[in-house]
């Protein structure tokens, strides 16, 4: 009897050991994976990487191409989309979480915003299109592509806003109604302050996601080559995954290399945005508590 | 022909009209109240008063429906998900319950204090100005520094805090921010003050000081402590009300009267138990 107790011991042991390694290989290989393609793509576009890459317009010759356009059309856009979604975000979760109740209909939206975080992009693209584009006669421009990525980014950032709220302990929900407070009063004074930080987390997150996005700006500008400055909100743009598409559709080796040095360029945006975010919840954070 | 009338008035509902009538020495009066959680009944069946300036307990095992009934009083159940209220709530003789009344002025009359401090993440000043503020008290800033210490006062915690009202109010001990939880209720100066459990969480000698407190303040407020601590009931209280669930697993009110009559001479078998120790 304790023999067999001795044997089912040694083999739990041995499971517990390896255990480690084999939930580790997911995380192995995700890690190889990334760091494969940063390495191959520092290696074929570092030396690419110049001023002239951000100032010069798009070009058929490569030693003069540029990603000038492309990087304006994604700030402008990607920067409104930003301006319109974030308080968007934060008025649709403080309705969902605090004012609609907690009837059918608000867990019936709770519940399909949800759903609307996992839509493939293109079809954002396509109601953008139909919608803005001709439906609102905005043309092929930045504010329809502003609006596209909005609502293209609004559900997950909302999703992040609810669970923002949700984290504020209701013992201070509770606390502050018990002082007659109303419910505006208890989301402007008590929930807002407190889930702010994770707020602009996940709309920081939102923008990283807003910037990778291709497909829904090629269905709404269709331009992979412009060679002017925006100057209106009005005016036809390309964005950099799209600059970047079509140096890479190209035959020529330098096309391929300027390809590298732009994702190198969209990796450190990506990054200095991710750094700014964990920055911002650090400051807000320390200053509320 | 009287006896006719009488009859009349038991059929028409006249009587029970006016049985549920509160009197004037009620603040608060509860009449055949009862709450469900979804489908399941908490308490049922609860006509209480509460007398002008007096501390009434409220005891009873756990899952009785105490705080479910002190919730009721200022309206805090509305905030919980699934519960609905049936029955009456007085407060003034005014049923809080009835279409026109507004949630948000029954809680600025009738102030409550939680099981667990929970102060706002903000200074010790702000927390006790809060109420104020949000209820569009307009004061002078001497005005209002003036009604912050008053309440601060009140909760015997003005010396400890007067030289850093400033500080934020994490700063405090446990005792302390509950003593600022009730500075913070006092301030708007409410008319009844609802403590639920509010010393579980404290060592006895913040319990001590909470309890001479709320003796020092009963002149002013009508106040109303839900207790797990028998003992706790004896010293503070002047009436003491005892909830006990039923078969079924609701609370009813199961005895009603001065505290030294409950503790002495329980005219409930199980209130005895529950006293001795022997429930719960």
């Amino acid at each position: 009897m304790g023999h067999q107790i001795l044997k089912t011991s040694r083999l739990k042991k041995l499971l517990d050991r390896a255990m480690p390694i084999i939930l580790s290989l997911g995380v192995f290989l995700a890690v190889a994976t990334v760091a494969g393609l940063i390495i191959d793509v520092v290696s074929s576009g570092w030396h690419r990487l110049s001023p002239g890459l951000l100032t010069n317009y798009a070009s058929a010759n490569p030693a003069e191409a540029g990603l000038r356009s492309a990087f304006l059309g994604t700030i402008y856009t990607v920067g409104l989309s930003a301006i319109i979604c974030i308080p968007l975000s934060i008025a649709t979760a403080l309705y969902l979480t605090e004012f609609s109740g907690t009837g059918r209909l608000s867990s019936i939206l709770r519940y399909n915003i949800a759903n609307l975080a996992g839509v493939p992009s293109i079809i954002f693209g396509v109601v953008g299109l139909g919608f803005l584009v001709y439906g609102l006669g905005m043309g092929r421009s930045i504010i329809a592509g502003a609006f596209t990525l909005a609502i293209l980014t609004l559900p997950l950032v909302t999703v992040t806003c609810i669970e923002a709220i949700n984290t504020v302990p209701d013992d201070l929900r509770l606390g502050a109604y018990a002082l007659g407070a109303t419910k505006l009063q208890v989301a402007a004074h008590v929930l807002l302050p407190r889930a702010l930080p994770m707020m602009l987390t996940g709309g920081i997150l939102g923008i990283s996601r807003a910037i990778g996005e291709a497909a829904p700006i090629l269905v709404i500008s269709g331009l992979l080559f412009i060679r002017e400055d925006p100057v209106s909100l009005f005016d036809i743009f390309t964005v950099m995954p799209l600059q970047l598409f079509n140096w890479i559709s190209r035959p020529q080796m330098a096309f391929r290399e300027l390809a590298s040095a732009g994702i190198i360029v969209l990796l450190l945006l990506l990054l200095g945005l991710n750094a700014a975010a964990i920055v911002l919840r650090h400051r807000l954070t320390r200053r509320l508590t | 022909m009287i006896l006719e009338r009488a009859e009349e008035a038991v059929e028409t509902g006249e009587v029970s009209e006016i049985l549920s009538r509160p009197s004037d020495e009620y603040v608060v009066y509860t009449h055949g109240l009862r709450v469900l959680y979804g489908s399941r009944p908490a308490i049922s069946d609860i006509t209480l008063g509460f007398r002008r300036n007096t501390i009434t307990a409220v005891i009873g095992p756990s899952g009785c429906g105490k705080s479910t009934l002190l919730r009721c009083i200022n309206r805090m159940n509305d905030l919980i998900p699934g519960a609905r209220v049936e029955g009456k709530v007085f407060f003034n003789n005014e049923d809080i319950y009835s279409p026109h009344v507004d949630p948000v002025y029954v809680r600025f009359r009738i102030g409550m204090v939680f099981q667990r401090p929970n102060p706002f993440p903000m200074s010790i000043f702000d927390n006790v100005a809060f109420g104020l503020r949000v209820n569009g008290i307009k004061l002078t800033r001497d005005g209002l520094r003036q009604r912050v210490k008053e309440a601060l006062v009140k909760a015997a915690l003005w010396d400890e805090v007067k030289d850093r009202l400033d500080a934020h109010a994490g700063t405090l001990s446990g005792g302390q921010q509950q003593r600022l939880c009730i500075a913070r209720s006092l301030a708007v100066e409410p008319e009844v003050l609802l403590l639920d459990e509010p010393t579980v969480s404290l060592d006895p000698i913040s319990t001590y000081k909470i309890e001479q407190l709320l003796r020092g303040i009963v002149e002013d407020y009508t106040i109303i402590i839900v207790t797990h601590n028998m003992q706790q009931a004896a010293r503070v209280s002047d009436y003491t009300a005892v909830l006990m669930p039923d078969q079924s697993g609701v609370g009813r009110l199961i005895e009603q009267g001065p505290t030294g009559e409950i503790f002495t001479n329980p005219r409930d078998k199980r209130t005895e138990d529950y006293i001795r120790g022997k429930i719960g």
